[in-house]
């Protein structure tokens, strides 16, 4: 296929539809207005559903009935939208249906703001919902990445039997990039035999349910749960490692932001620092791996961040107290720049220094 | 030996969990029969709600799908549009839809979404103890409204189904009651035009049922009957709102 330049909302959608899906309910928000109205002019074309539901609430439940049903189905909103999902997708959890659901994040608390912002990490690694659950929550750095996770996204809900969650924010759903849509590589996937489709006389009843009244039952899905993502941590964490062989410092970013930090990188590489960077694709599973790999040169991580710090708990829980863990984050929707970013490495780099009396 | 009465196909051997003289019993059957008469228990996915009938789904003898409360209509709205060609219907209580559900029903009717909903108007929150619905009566006695119902704190009870019939999209909307035999069969062929009107392509589809709660009314069964007929119909009159059949 040929490259095409392409809105990252826009590139989203047209990566959905490649990976199957045939379903999309949804409400407007900014700064996701792209994926609805691309959904509505061409998911039809290409025989399937577009339907702009009254509420996230009803959005989110609209996807329930459809997965039960054994449909591909997304979803898409911003952070104040995806908080309105959360009941809907404990459910889905519950009833283990496989749906994808897109967040272009945007700052909070509350009605917060539209512009960029990472403060969504907890909801989205830490089971948004009441309950036991976790999503396989990816987070793309640039659109050509977020086309390919995307394309591959209803494979794996389908096979794992849960949600996905693209997690992006407006800079990757607003910015325009080059991107080349690849094939979907084949899978064998499990038939759908537990959908709703109507008996048709021939088989005892599906029924599509969280509730399970006795709590033997109830502990026997939370224990099939955790051998599920017990599974996606052996098979489908993914993170990318950037000039880490020989580094004293290594940031951890994801996302959008982590570009400003690669080049940070660069930068405080050339002033004769040796920096490094692990960037986390999948934010759960965490990348707790990618730990495993770095050099004895190390001397400190530092995560970066577009939040006040979330993601450093997963960091320092990966560190397991081997090497300090810094913090550098702006929010709100205002960004740091590469200079903030060699600043801060640099700082927490003479503090290790002070405090280990080198 | 010939057999007089049979019970449906439609409903599973589970055993039902209501109270003794609860009429949630009664509107299952007739929705169960009028699905087995139609030769529809094949092609049905029915949408349970979270109250008292939340297991309905170990019952009705077709697909089902357990919904968050009040989410049945979206719930099914999801079923339906996967599955266009199939008969969804979705069962809900007065907090159900009358409360928590408002914004999910006006809109599955409002879209003139192709589905039914059987609507069980008991005017109290049955499951969880019974506290009081948007749907009680004033001056009645729950356990959130100790000393009956007050308008002026807490408004008059909210008339559904006079509501959604004058949304567009609602093509077929009648209130029944199940307080006597006369009645039962009245709702059962309203159930059943509902459903047809559902084949038929007609849009949204709603029966509302007057249903008892001696447990929570503090009423014998045989009282409670009476409450429906004496109380309640009076203020929630039975009839039709909104029929395809009728309009030009
Ligand atoms: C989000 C949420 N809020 C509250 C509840 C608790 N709850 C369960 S059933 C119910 C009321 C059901 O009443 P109704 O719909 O009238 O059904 P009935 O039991 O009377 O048939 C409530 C409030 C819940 N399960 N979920
Ligand atoms: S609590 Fe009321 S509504 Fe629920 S089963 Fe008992 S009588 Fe019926
Ligand atoms: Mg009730």
């Amino acid at each position: 296929m040929d490259k095409v330049l392409m809105k990252g909302n826009e590139a989203l959608c047209a990566a959905a539809i490649r990976g199957g899906c045939q379903f999309f309910f949804g409400y407007p928000i900014t700064p996701q207005n792209e994926i609805p109205e691309y959904m509505s002019r061409e998911l039809g074309r290409a025989g399937g559903t577009f339907l702009q539901a009254e509420s996230e609430v009803a959005a989110i439940n609209m996807v329930y009935g459809a997965a039960g049903a054994g449909a591909r189905v997304m979803t898409s909103s911003s952070s104040p939208g995806i908080a309105l999902k959360q009941e809907g997708i404990s459910y889905i959890c519950g009833a283990e249906l496989p749906c994808v659901i897109v967040n272009i994040s945007r700052g909070g608390p509350g009605l917060g703001g539209i512009q960029p912002s990472q403060a969504d990490y907890f909801q989205a690694t830490r089971g948004g919902g009441n309950g036991d659950y976790y999503l396989l929550v990816f987070a793309p750095a640039n659109i050509q990445e977020a086309a390919d996770l995307m394309i591959e996204a209803f494979d794996l809900a389908d096979l794992y039997r849960m949600p996905v969650m693209i997690l992006g924010d407006g800079m990757l759903g607003q910015m325009m990039e080059p991107v080349v849509f690849k094939e979907r590589k084949p899978r064998d996937l499990p038939q759908k035999d537990w959908a709703t489709t109507g008996t048709a006389g021939k088989r005892k009843p599906n029924i599509i349910n969280s509730l399970r009244l006795d709590p033997a039952e109830l502990e026997n899905l939370n224990i099939r749960l955790q051998e599920k993502y017990a599974q996606l941590k052996a098979n489908e964490v993914r993170y990318e490692t950037h000039q880490t062989e020989d580094a004293e410092l290594v940031f951890v970013a994801y996302g959008t932001s982590s570009r400003i930090v690669k080049n940070a990188v660069a930068v405080m590489r050339a002033n004769g620092l040796k920096a490094g960077l692990i960037r986390p694709i999948t934010l759960w599973p965490f990348p707790e791996q990618a730990f495993e790999e770095l050099p004895d040169s190390l001397r400190a991580l530092m995560s970066v961040e577009l939040s006040h710090g979330q993601m450093i708990d997963d960091v320092k829980i990966a560190a397991r107290g081997r090497w300090p863990v810094g913090f550098y984050g702006r929010s709100g929707g205002m960004i740091f720049t590469q200079q903030e970013i060699v600043e801060a490495g640099e700082k927490l780099l003479r503090e290790v220094s002070h405090v280990s009396g080198v | 030996m010939s057999v007089v009465f049979e019970k449906t196909k439609g409903l599973t051997e589970k055993e039902f969990h209501y109270c003794p003289g609860c009429t949630h019993g009664i509107i299952h059957r007739l929705v169960a029969e009028v699905l087995e008469e139609m030769d529809l228990l094949g092609d049905a996915i029915g949408v349970a709600p979270v109250g008292c009938a939340v297991l309905a789904y170990d019952y009705f003898n077709c697909d089902m799908h357990e919904a968050a409360h009040g989410r049945a209509p979206a719930v099914a709205t999801g079923v339906k549009r996967a599955l266009p060609e199939k008969t969804v219907f979705a069962y809900q209580g007065d907090g159900d839809l009358a409360s928590i559900g408002t914004a999910e029903i006006v809109h599955a009717a409002h879209r003139g979404e192709n589905i039914t909903v059987i609507f069980v108007n008991n005017a109290i929150y049955g499951m969880t103890g019974g506290q009081m619905a948007p749907t009680t009566m004033i001056g009645q006695r729950t356990t959130t409204s100790p000393f009956g119902r007050n308008a002026e704190q807490t408004g008059a009870p909210i008339r559904i189904a006079e509501m959604l019939a004058t949304i567009e999209g609602a093509s077929f909307i009648e209130r029944t009651s199940v307080h006597n035999p006369v009645h039962i069969r009245k709702a059962k062929k309203a159930i059943r035009t509902a459903f047809e009107c559902q084949q038929n392509r007609k849009g949204f589809s709603m029966v509302e049922v007057l249903s008892t709660c001696p447990t929570n009314w503090g009423m014998s069964p045989l009282a409670s009957l009476g409450w429906v007929a004496e109380n309640m119909i009076p203020y929630y009159p039975l009839g039709n709102f909104r029929n395809p059949d009728k309009e030009a």
